[in-house]
């Protein structure tokens, strides 16, 4: 088919066929202010080299300030072969290829990235990817009320869940008849404690690991907690943590049944909030409920190594209201760029990442802590965040962090009122220590 | 040609029914069902001590490419399922009429259900 704009003829032809005098006429249903007219603002048509004229001077303004901040996006290294592979044109098409017979190289790419997931979280099965963490924490939510639908459909997502996270859950889950409880966190510890809960009716818990304060759960306590009032247990993850930490299925005596999380820091550039990557993982006799795509491998007649996807059963074109969910597809590209990430840099390289990440937060929180005023707000442990106590106006101090090229991190006094003076910063491999004394410098200044 | 023992009762929606010496109701789905889903590849099956209601979906049976409702056949309570098409599906395929039974239901054979005659001229007419 010759990939072609319609001819004046072919416009012609189509035009009397509808009975119309015109393309105007085709389109005066449309109020005039809804269709396209001039923009303000953006130029007609420029040769190239004006056009980059332009960019490059609207960009002079934009600076690359050091990033201290998380909460959930987290700035890594990610080396140059994982996107110059992923921009191949056979992985980066207008539309995923999953004919089996058709696209061996997606279908494979998706089922090693399963296996790397599965084997970072310790758990036997995992999908091909969901939309992003959040959504993935809906899923999860949703897959277990209904596999575990005899305890009951509240679900417990602690307050020191990322706030993002619950009101994505809220909003997806709300109207399924689903109560949402949300337990509190020791205001000592920054972990989530489950003091006076009723587990009446609970069908799962989620536990975050680590929590939106970067605390480490007690995650063995959480889990085995849960179990033993007949919840389920949701581990809410970071991927590239679980290359130093225990990984959710070794949590308490059974381990968590599910595992989710955003894949963003494995190989997914921050870009202005997306598009990111959902994953996750459950025990095999969960299998049947768990939702999105599963690429799977097999042997064909000649009993050579194929590909493809499998348990469609469980999808809504076979399924309709009885499917085991509304995710119909996966996030491909993104999933293709963290197992290429995971390959390139290894069980290693994660380990290394990881351990770096954690060394350059401890010697942050040194740094500022020793500045007068500035306190640890938490003492559980950590892993590459941590929330912090400043004294004075907040939003002024990281203005002026921001005019001396730092990005300070994330105040928490919108979503936790309690902690009005605390500040949620972020240490990666890419904050070095220089980069902390640097820090520390300037809220010197500021303070 | 599809098998239809003179001894079982039938549904229009293909499952069949044998009354046991205890009274208790055995049910399945015919030669018929099993033959136009294909190869079974899972069966989701009510647990023990669920009140069945005649006409509702009561289990689910998945081949590759389709998954197909189960509809109870009488109303009545769970006794037992097959545990063995859990881990052998294809039990269901090879004998539907013997290991591949699905519940055993407690309750009074229904009067509307068709015999061997009529629901071999329903498939032979389908």
């Amino acid at each position: 088919m010759p990939f072609i704009p319609h001819t004046a003829d072919e416009v012609t032809a189509m035009l009397r066929a509808v009975g119309v005098p015109d393309i105007g006429a085709l389109f005066d249903e449309i109020a005039p202010g809804l269709r396209i007219a001039d923009l303000p603002g953006v130029p007609d048509g420029l040769p190239e080299w004006e056009v980059g004229a332009l960019l490059t001077e609207r960009t002079a303004g934009d600076r690359n300030p050091t990033c201290f901040l998380g909460a959930g996006a987290y700035q890594h290294h990610i080396p140059a072969a994982v996107w110059q592979l992923v921009s191949r044109g056979e992985f980066y098409s207008a539309y995923t290829p999953y004919q089996a017979e058709a696209s061996q190289g997606t279908l494979q790419v998706l089922y090693e990235f399963q296996s790397m997931i599965a084997g970072l979280c310790a758990l036997e099965v995992a999908n091909a990817s969901l939309y992003d963490g959040a959504s993935a924490l809906a899923e999860a939510v949703l897959m277990a009320v209904r596999a575990n639908g005899q305890a009951g459909r509240r679900v417990l997502l602690p307050r020191a869940l990322h706030p993002a996270y619950r009101a994505a859950v809220r909003g997806i889950v709300a109207r399924q008849g689903i109560e949402l409880v949300e337990p509190g966190f020791d205001a000592q510890t920054g972990r989530s404690v489950l003091d006076g809960i009723d587990w009446t009716g609970v069908a799962a818990l989620a536990v975050p690991q680590p929590n939106f304060f970067g605390v480490l759960e007690d995650v063995d306590a959480l889990t085995d907690a849960a179990h033993a009032a007949g919840a389920l247990v949701i581990g809410v993850v970071n991927p590239l943590a679980l290359a130093i930490l225990k990984p959710p299925g070794q949590w308490g005596a059974r381990g968590a049944d599910i595992a989710c999380g955003e894949g963003q820091p494995l190989g997914i550039p921050l870009a202005g909030g997306g598009p990111y990557l959902g994953f996750m993982a459950c025990r095999e006799g969960l299998v049947r409920q768990l939702p999105g795509r599963i690429a799977g491998r097999t042997v064909d007649m000649d009993g050579k190594d194929g590909f493809t996807l499998t348990l469609q059963a469980r999808e809504q074109h076979i399924r309709r209201a009885k499917a085991t969910s509304n995710i119909c597809t996966n996030q491909g590209l993104l999933a293709t760029a963290a197992t290429l990430y995971m390959s390139l840099m290894g069980p290693a390289g994660l380990t290394t990442v990881a351990r770096q990440s954690h060394a350059n937060l401890r010697l942050l929180c040194e740094r500022l802590c020793a500045l007068p005023g500035v306190t640890p707000a938490f003492s559980g442990p950590t892993f590459n965040e941590t929330v912090l106590r400043l004294p004075g106006d907040l939003p002024r101090m990281l203005d002026g962090l921001l005019e001396r090229d730092i990005l300070g991190g994330l105040p928490l006094a919108e979503h936790y009122p309690e902690l009005a003076d605390g500040l949620l910063v972020c240490a990666t491999e890419l904050t070095p220590p220089a980069a902390c004394e640097r820090y520390a410098a300037a809220l010197a200044e500021l303070l | 040609m599809s098998q239809v023992p003179d001894t079982l009762r039938y549904t229009q929606t293909h499952e069949w029914l044998r009354q046991e010496a205890d009274g208790s109701i055995t049910v399945g789905i015919t030669d018929h069902a099993q033959a136009q889903l294909g190869d079974l590849v899972y069966v989701e099956l009510p647990a023990v001590g669920k009140a069945l209601t005649a006409g509702d979906a009561c289990a689910v049976v998945e081949s590759v490419k389709a998954a197909a409702d189960v509809y109870a056949p009488l109303t009545g309570t769970v006794l037992a399922f097959n545990d063995a098409l859990a881990s052998a599906p294809e039990l269901v395929n090879q004998d539907p009429y013997g290991e591949g039974w699905l519940l055993r239901v407690s309750g009074d054979l229904p009067p509307d259900t068709l015999d061997a005659a009529a629901y071999r001229a329903l498939t032979e007419s389908a």
